[in-house]
């Protein structure tokens, strides 16, 4: 557990040294909340009535997404890893007395909490002040409060499962890129990135909520911003809770059959 | 000498060993190096020199033909989920400010056109931070030929293929559905349409490697003038509010490629005038090109 809890703070304290990056991407967040925000409201003008949850939940959803979005977006993957099953460097990683998935796991988790703590707080501070209903609403009680929390890190680390699957399969098909593409775009879709999923039609709705992408930043955002309550909010803490568990099974397995026939590459 | 080597540079195909001969025989016959100057004008017009540019930047991407087309599928995924979110939004919703389902996607169409259309011919602007930084535009300024040239002739991206594909699937459908009776002004209009955003982008795209002469690197934020007029740009402007439509006609004019042309093709507005509005969009190049021209005085070498 010590080994990888110092792989973890070895990839977090390099992932503050980015500060210049930060900054630039606080930016262009306050921008696409902005935008996003205001669009939302375009539609709110015309049908308040169509609205699926109310439109100060959707401008706290829409920041808290901001805010956290390194925890959550599927395009933040390490290339390293991509790279070193790719020119053969994993032989390196192989010898070394430690799981290679929990090594993985603990630096993708390290990884988007680095990038994450340097963006949110500006972002969440700045977002209270602003007057609701377009600003970030406190949540609705101090249980909404604790669960998001929760949520959040069994979010995050239901983020760092499925990625970690991605880097397994990598060992069956050397190159990252068509993976890659189909993975990011279909979890920006169905994690409720491109539009939270109470937008989409009840019954896809529905669907989609079962599947474990809902549970990466669906359960969090929707807790916090109070669009999920009383039973139904336990209800999908708890399967977020199951699709970790599978998700870090499968790719403990996957990594296991991978690791007995990996062909390292290069010479 | 030196004069003469920049002259027998400029004639020739950088990508080709005919040069070297060349150089040769030139540099062994010269005597007045600044009257030859004078008399061997580069022979190969711009446009010409383009398209050769264009034809190696599509031969070498050709080099790797799936990672051309997995890239050419990345983009048009990316962009067919921003459509995915228009088309969800507008199963619940039956109008945005008095914008239909399919007048949004045609609105939302053509500024991917435009923005793809400018992605492919000036990205080279958009990877000029890695050229300044590895201190190859100290070759591009050696050459007698136009430096914008040079640098839109590094990168020609036909993987925006991808994108463009479905802008015009959805332009097609937009067209079909939102009964616009088509008259020549609004033919015109959406020809100038394109070429004014197409203009705009490009010159986006020229300021954001402009500022890579004082910065050295790409300034990230740039990206919301790109990126996000690409991806907010899907709904027409004036819903944003009357200040986001007064930043978008006389800061960063996107509305004037964008939603005035649009209520003209949808009959909200009629007088004629909205038909050269996107031309306006072109002079935004100007300024562009003060702040590349002032960049490029400023350029010092760095690299190796």
């Amino acid at each position: 557990m010590k080994k990888y809890l110092s792989f973890f703070r070895l990839r977090f304290s390099m992932g503050l040294q980015y500060r210049a990056a930060a900054l630039a991407g606080i930016v262009t967040q306050f921008a696409w909340g902005l935008m996003e925000i205001l669009a939302y409201r375009a539609f709110y003008a015309g049908e308040p009535e169509s609205f699926p949850m109310t439109f100060a939940a959707t401008a706290s959803y829409i920041w808290m997404q901001q805010a956290f979005l390194a925890f959550f977006a599927p395009w933040i993957l390490e290339n390293e890893i991509f790279e070193s099953i790719k020119d053969g460097s994993i032989a390196y990683e192989l010898c070394r007395p430690v799981c290679i998935y929990d090594m993985w796991f603990s630096r993708g988790v390290a990884n988007r909490l680095s990038r994450a703590v340097l963006r949110c707080f500006p972002i969440l501070i700045v977002t209270a002040c602003v007057p609701a209903p377009y600003g970030l609403c406190p949540p609705a009680s101090l249980m909404h409060f604790v669960l998001f929390v929760w949520t959040l890190v069994v979010g995050l680390l239901v983020t760092a499962a499925f990625c970690m699957l991605l880097y397994g399969l990598c060992f069956y098909t050397m190159s990252p890129m068509g993976l890659r593409i189909m993975f990011t775009s279909g979890v920006e879709l169905l994690a409720g990135a491109v539009i939270p999923l109470p937008f989409f039609p009840t019954a896809i709705q529905k669907f989609l909520e079962l599947l474990p992408f809902a549970a990466m930043q669906n359960v969090p955002l929707r807790i916090y911003s109070g669009s999920l309550t009383g039973d139904d909010m336990l209800k999908a803490a708890i399967l977020q809770l199951f699709w970790l568990v599978v998700l870090v099974a499968a790719g403990k397995m996957l990594f296991a059959a991978a690791e007995q026939k990996v062909t390292v590459q290069g010479g | 000498m030196k004069h003469d080597q920049k002259q027998v540079f400029s004639t020739s195909n950088p990508h080709q060993a005919a040069p070297l001969s060349a150089l040769a025989a030139s540099g062994a016959s010269t005597h007045k190096p600044v009257h030859r100057m004078q008399s061997s004008r580069p022979t190969v017009s711009p446009l010409k020199l383009y398209l050769h540019y264009i034809s190696i930047n599509i031969r070498s991407a050709m080099e790797y033909k799936t990672s051309f087309f997995l890239t050419a599928l990345g983009q048009f995924l990316v962009s067919f989920n921003v459509f995915l979110g228009i088309f969800f939004m507008f199963q619940r919703f039956t109008n945005v400010q008095g914008f239909t389902y399919s007048e949004v996607l045609l609105c939302f169409s053509i500024i991917l056109l435009e923005f793809s259309l400018a992605e492919m011919i000036a990205r080279g602007f958009d990877m000029f931070s890695s050229m300044v930084r590895k201190g190859e535009f100290d070759r591009v300024l050696l050459r007698p030929r136009s430096s914008i040239l040079q640098v839109l002739g590094s990168k020609f991206e036909l993987t925006r293929i991808g994108r463009m594909i479905q802008a015009l699937g959805m332009f097609v459908y937009g067209i079909a559905n939102s009964h616009i009776a088509w008259t020549f002004p609004k033919i015109v209009t959406v020809i100038f349409m394109l070429i004014g955003g197409t203009c705009l982008f490009s010159g986006i795209f020229l300021i954001y490697a402009a500022l890579c002469f004082f910065t050295l690197d790409g300034l990230e934020f740039m990206n919301v003038l790109t990126d996000g007029a690409r991806e907010y740009g899907k709904y027409p402007l004036g819903i944003y509010g009357k200040r986001m439509l007064q930043f978008t006609t006389f800061v960063v004019p996107y509305a004037l490629v964008q939603y005035y042309p649009l209520l003209y093709l949808l009959d909200k507005r009629t007088e004629l005038y909205f038909v050269f509005v996107p031309l306006l969009a072109v002079l935004f190049l100007l300024p562009c090109y003060a702040l590349w021209r002032m960049g490029v005085r400023h350029y010092k070498s760095s690299g190796s």
